[in-house]
C-alpha cells in the first residue's frame, strides 16, 4: 500500500503546519506516506469558474504526479471534492479514473479507511466550534446536513472526541456557508466578507475559542475576517488538533 | 402554424432523453386516533377556532348570541333558517358588507385544519372572501385524515370550483410580522355540528363526505 | 440597490450585494427572516417521515410529465374546453400580453386586478398594459407594496421581504395617503386592505397565476395565504388565468404530494390558507387561461439544464441560500433571483445574466432543499462552463485564469509565484497590501506568511524515498 500525502498550494504557501501535521499524523498511525515534491494545484480555481481548459495542465500534473499511488490523502475537502467529482478537463483514463476513485480527504481518511478513533498522543483543553466546509458536507458527506433531515452523524466529531479534554460547542447556524467559495471571496468581496463575520460571530456566541475545521481555505477566510472585526478567535486544522497540538 | 402546434411541436422535438416512469403513489400512514383533535390543533396553528357545543340544539342560540343582531350576517346553508340566505345574490359583489358569512363545510383535512368548501357549498363565493368574518359548521365525523386522502376524492370535480380553506386570510409581507385580516376573512372560526337538512330536494349534500 | 437597468450590460450583482451589504439594519433583518423561514421549513420537514420520499416523488412526476408535456397539455385543454374555458396558447411574452390586451378590448374593460404571478412579471405585462391604458392592482401585500413603490418583487414568495416597516410605511404616505411616521405593521396592513378592496370590487378583470395545472381534471391550483386570488378571480365577471406550460402535473392525486411540499418548503406552514382549483366559470362568468412558452421549450431541449423546469416556485433555494440572504432579491437584477434565479435567468440571456452563476460559493444547500430536487448547485457550475466557453467571463478575470492554469501546470512556475506571494506579504506596506487592488483585504486580513513553504520543508526533513 503507497500512500501520497497531497497539500493544496495555499498550505503549501501559507499554512505549512497543516501539511506538517497531516504528515506527522499519518506517520504516527503508521502510514507509509510518501510527499511527492513538485506539487502544485488540483485544478479547481479555474474549474470552478467555468474554465476547464485553464485547467488541464494542473489537472494533468496532478495525475502524473499521484497516478502511481494506491491512495492520496489531502487535508483539504474542497481539493478532494474537485478531484472526485469534477476532475474532467483531462481524458478519462485508467489513471485519471485511479486517481479521482482513491483520493481521501484526511478525516475520510482516518475515520472510513484506518478507522482510527483514538489519539491517545492529542489533548485539546479548549473550548471549540467545528466548521464543516460545504464541500465536506455536501459533496464528500463526511457529516449530516441539517437541512435533509437525516440521522446526525459527524465523522469529524467522532475523530475529535478521541481527544482528551476537547469541548464542541454549536454554533446556531452549524451548516451555515462561511462564504469563502474560493474566488467568490475576492469577486463578491462584499457579501463574501460578511458572510464570514456572520459566521465568526455565531462561533462565538457559542462559547468557541477555537474553529477547527478540516479546510484551510475556510479558516484562512475566516481568520481574515475575525482579526478584521478584532475577535480573538483562533483558528485550527483539524489534522494539528489531532497530531497533539495544544493550542 | 398556430401557437398552440407551434408549442406542442416544439416540446415533441426536444423532449427529454430516456424514460421517466410516472411513480405510482405509495400511502404513506397519516395522523391516527383522534382525527378531531389533530384538525382542531392544525387549524389553531393556522389562525382558526374550534368550537364544540353540547348538541345540535345549542346552534342557532350560540350563532345568535355570538354574532349579535345588528349584524348583516348570510349563510349560505339551509340549515339556520333564522339567518338570511345567500340565495338570492346574484353579483357577488353584493357581499361586500356582510359582517358574517356562515357555510358548511363538506369535509375537513386532519392533517392540516383544512376545510373543503366548493361552489355547491358557498353558493356565492365571495362570501367567504367578502364578508369581514367566517363561521364553517363542520360535521366531526367528516374529517379525513391527510391532505393526501383528501385529494383521492372526487368531491374535487364535483364543481368548478373549490378551495381547501385553511383559518382565515393572513399576510406577513410586513417584517414578517403575522396579520390575520389582509384580504379576506378576519377571523374563521370552526363550529362541530352534524348537519340538519331542511332541504328534501337535497339531503345528500354534505353526506358525501 | 437594484443591479441596474442597462440591458447592453452584465449585471452587476457584486455591486449591488455590496450596496445592500453596506445598509446593516436592512441587511440583518433580510437575513434574519429568511433564516426564520428555512428554520420553520426545517420543523415542518421533521414532522413529515416521508419527507425525502415525497420529495422524490415530486420530482419523479415533473421529470414525467416534461417528458411528455405536449400530450399532457393537450388532456389538460381538452378538460378545460369541456368545462366551458377558454383556452389561449401563447409562444412568447407579446403573445401573453397581446391575448391578455384582446380579452381586455373584447371586454371594454380598463381595470384588472391580479394576484401573483411570476409568469406576467417575465413577461412585463404591467408596463404594456399600463401603456394601453389599463390599470392594473396587484392585490398580494407585497406585490402591491412593490408596485405602489415602483419595484419589481426581490422575493418569489416574500416580494417586499427587503423592506423594513419604516420604508413601507413611506410607500404607502407617498402613494396611498397613510401617516408616514405609523410604521405599526398592523396599521400598514389595515390601510392596504381597506383601499385595495374597493378596486377589487370595481375591477372589470381578475387575474391570477397558477401554482399547477392538473391534466386529468382541467383544474387550475392557486395557492395564497390572503385569498386575495380568490377575490381577484371571483369577484369580476372574467377571469384570466397566465400559467407557464411548466406547470402541468397528470393527476389530481399528485396534488397530495406537491400541496404538501409547496408551503411548508416556502413558508415553513402546512399549507397555504386557501388552495382553491378551478376548473370552469362561475354561472354568467367568463373563464380564460393563457398557456405560455417564453423560453420554455427551449429549455426543455438543454440537457443539462432542463430540470430547472421542474421548479414550482416555493422560494426554499433563496431562503436557504447565505448569498441570498445577504444580497437582496433586486441585486440579481432579474425576474428570478437567488440560486433558480441565477440558473434560469441565463437561458434567456447569457451575456446578461452572466454573472448570476458566479453569486455563489456553489455550497449546495440550494439542491438540499428543493422540494422537486432540483439539481441546482450542479447547474450553477455547469453554467459557469457555459459561460466562459461562450466568452462571456469578464476579460480580465478569463485572462488572469489562463494564466494560473498556465503557473499551476508547472511546478518551477507555481514556486515562483507562490514565494513571490509570500514575500509580498511579508514586506509590502500595510497601505499597499491592502489598496484597492486587494479586494481579499477590503473585509480580511492577509494571513501572516511563513518563512517556508511545507515544500521546502519536507525537502529538508522528509528527503523523498522513492
Amino acid at each position: 500500500m503507497t500512500v501520497a500525502l497531497a497539500i493544496p498550494c495555499f498550505i503549501d504557501a501559507f499554512f505549512p503546519e497543516v501539511g506538517i501535521a497531516s504528515l506527522e499524523l499519518l506517520e504516527r498511525l503508521g502510514v507509509d506516506v510518501t510527499y511527492p515534491q513538485g506539487q502544485t494545484c488540483c485544478g479547481q480555481p479555474m474549474a470552478n469558474n467555468g474554465c476547464q481548459g485553464a485547467a488541464k495542465g494542473a489537472e494533468a500534473h496532478f495525475v502524473d504526479l499521484f497516478g502511481d499511488f494506491d491512495a492520496v490523502v489531502m487535508p483539504s475537502g474542497s481539493c478532494v471534492h474537485h478531484l472526485r467529482d469534477h476532475l474532467d478537463a483531462v481524458p478519462q483514463t485508467d489513471r485519471v479514473k485511479h486517481v479521482r476513485a482513491h483520493t481521501y480527504e484526511l478525516v475520510e481518511y482516518l475515520h472510513d479507511v484506518l478507522q482510527v478513533r483514538d489519539f491517545p498522543w492529542a489533548e485539546f483543553p479548549h473550548k471549540v466550534g467545528l466548521h464543516n466546509s460545504c464541500g465536506t458536507l455536501r459533496s464528500l458527506r463526511t457529516a449530516s446536513m441539517s437541512e435533509m433531515g437525516e440521522t446526525p452523524f459527524s465523522k469529524p466529531l467522532d475523530l475529535l472526541h478521541g481527544v482528551r479534554g476537547i469541548e464542541v460547542v454549536m454554533p446556531a447556524r452549524p451548516d451555515e456557508c462561511c462564504g469563502f467559495g474560493g474566488t467568490f471571496s475576492v469577486a463578491e468581496d462584499a457579501v463574501s466578507g460578511r458572510m464570514g463575520l456572520d459566521k465568526v460571530r455565531d462561533h462565538q456566541q457559542a462559547g468557541a475559542d477555537y474553529i477547527v475545521s478540516a479546510d484551510t481555505s475556510c479558516l484562512m477566510h475566516q481568520q481574515g475576517c475575525a482579526r478584521r472585526a478584532g475577535l480573538p478567535l483562533r483558528f485550527i486544522h483539524i489534522a494539528q488538533i489531532l497530531n497533539g497540538a495544544r493550542a | 402554424m398556430s401557437a398552440r402546434e407551434d408549442i406542442l411541436a416544439r416540446l415533441r422535438e426536444r423532449r427529454p432523453d430516456g424514460e421517466f416512469p410516472l411513480p405510482v403513489l405509495p400511502s404513506f400512514p397519516g395522523i391516527e386516533g383522534d382525527l378531531v383533535a389533530a384538525f382542531q390543533q392544525n387549524l389553531a396553528a393556522m389562525g382558526g377556532q374550534c368550537v364544540h357545543l353540547p348538541d345540535r340544539e345549542a346552534l342557532d342560540p350560540f350563532l345568535c348570541a355570538r354574532l349579535g343582531a345588528s349584524r348583516l350576517i348570510r349563510t349560505s346553508t339551509d340549515e339556520l333558517p333564522g339567518f338570511a340566505r345567500t340565495d338570492a345574490v346574484t353579483d357577488p359583489r353584493d357581499l361586500e358588507n356582510v359582517h358574517t358569512g356562515i357555510v358548511r363545510a363538506r369535509f375537513g383535512v386532519a392533517e392540516t385544519g383544512s376545510l373543503f368548501l366548493s361552489g355547491r357549498e358557498l353558493q356565492v363565493n365571495t362570501i367567504a372572501y367578502l364578508a369581514q368574518h367566517l363561521v364553517v359548521l363542520l360535521d366531526p365525523a367528516a374529517i379525513v385524515p391527510g391532505i393526501a386522502d383528501a385529494y383521492l376524492r372526487d368531491d374535487f370535480t364535483s364543481t368548478n370550483y373549490v378551495s381547501l380553506m385553511t383559518g382565515p386570510s393572513a399576510t406577513a409581507d410586513i417584517e414578517g410580522v403575522m396579520i390575520r385580516g389582509a384580504q379576506g376573512v378576519r377571523s374563521l372560526t370552526v363550529v362541530f355540528a352534524k348537519p340538519i337538512f331542511t332541504d328534501p330536494t337535497r339531503p345528500a349534500d354534505a353526506r358525501q363526505a | 440597490m437594484s443591479a441596474g437597468t442597462d440591458k447592453t450590460k452584465p449585471v452587476d450583482h457584486a455591486g449591488a450585494a455590496a450596496a445592500f451589504v453596506a445598509d446593516t439594519p436592512h441587511l440583518a433583518f433580510h437575513d434574519r427572516r429568511l433564516w426564520e423561514l428555512r428554520q420553520k421549513r426545517d420543523g415542518q420537514m421533521h414532522v413529515i417521515p416521508e419527507w425525502q420520499e415525497l420529495r422524490s416523488l415530486a420530482s419523479a412526476i415533473k421529470e414525467h410529465t416534461l417528458s411528455r408535456l405536449a400530450d399532457y397539455l393537450e388532456q389538460f385543454e381538452a378538460q378545460a374546453k369541456a368545462r366551458g374555458v377558454t383556452v389561449h396558447w401563447a409562444r412568447n411574452a407579446e403573445e401573453h400580453n397581446a391575448t391578455v390586451l384582446r380579452i381586455m378590448r373584447e371586454h371594454k374593460a380598463k381595470t384588472l386586478a391580479k394576484s401573483k404571478s411570476m409568469l406576467t412579471e417575465e413577461c412585463e405585462m404591467a408596463p404594456f398594459l399600463e401603456r394601453h391604458g389599463i390599470t392594473i392592482t396587484e392585490t398580494d401585500l407585497g406585490e402591491r407594496i412593490q408596485q405602489l413603490d415602483g419595484q419589481a418583487p426581490s422575493h418569489i414568495v416574500v416580494p417586499a421581504v427587503h423592506k423594513l416597516r419604516e420604508d413601507v410605511a413611506r410607500v404607502f404616505a407617498r402613494t396611498i395617503g397613510g401617516d408616514p411616521n405609523n410604521a405599526d405593521p398592523n396599521a400598514l396592513a389595515e390601510h392596504a386592505r381597506v383601499t385595495t378592496r374597493p378596486l377589487m370590487l370595481d375591477a372589470d378583470i381578475g387575474m391570477t397565476g397558477a401554482n399547477f395545472l392538473v391534466a386529468e381534471t382541467g383544474a387550475v391550483v392557486v395557492c395564497t395565504n390572503e385569498g386575495n386570488a380568490d377575490l381577484s378571480a371571483n369577484i369580476p365577471k372574467v377571469h384570466i388565468v397566465s400559467a407557464g406550460i411548466e406547470k402541468l402535473i397528470p393527476r389530481q392525486a399528485d396534488l397530495g404530494v406537491f400541496i404538501r411540499l409547496l408551503s411548508r418548503s416556502a413558508l415553513g406552514s402546512p399549507i397555504t390558507q386557501y388552495t382553491s382549483h378551478f376548473r370552469g366559470p362561475r354561472a354568467g362568468a367568463e373563464m380564460h387561461i393563457i398557456l405560455v412558452d417564453n423560453g420554455r421549450s427551449q429549455r426543455l431541449g438543454e440537457e443539462d439544464f432542463w430540470p430547472s423546469l421542474k421548479c414550482i416556485r416555493c422560494g426554499a433555494c433563496m431562503n436557504t441560500c447565505p448569498v441570498y440572504r445577504r444580497s437582496g432579491g433586486l441585486s440579481y437584477g432579474a425576474v428570478y433571483s437567488g440560486p433558480i434565479g441565477a440558473i434560469i435567468n441565463p437561458s434567456y440571456d447569457p451575456m446578461r445574466y452572466s454573472t448570476l452563476p458566479f453569486a455563489s460559493t456553489l455550497n449546495g444547500s440550494c439542491t438540499s432543499v428543493c422540494p422537486v430536487k432540483i439539481n441546482i448547485h450542479d447547474q450553477l457550475y455547469k453554467w459557469r462552463r457555459v459561460i466562459a466557453e461562450r466568452g462571456l467571463l469578464p476579460k480580465n478575470k478569463a485572462l488572469s485564469l489562463r494564466i494560473a492554469g498556465y503557473v499551476l501546470a508547472s511546478p518551477r512556475l507555481y514556486r515562483l509565484a507562490t514565494g513571490a506571494a509570500r514575500m509580498a506579504v511579508r514586506h509590502l506596506p500595510r497601505a499597499l497590501l491592502y489598496s484597492k487592488l486587494n479586494s481579499w483585504g477590503r473585509d480580511r486580513e492577509v494571513p501572516a506568511a511563513p518563512k517556508e513553504s511545507f515544500a521546502a520543508w519536507a525537502a529538508r526533513n522528509r528527503p523523498v524515498k522513492r
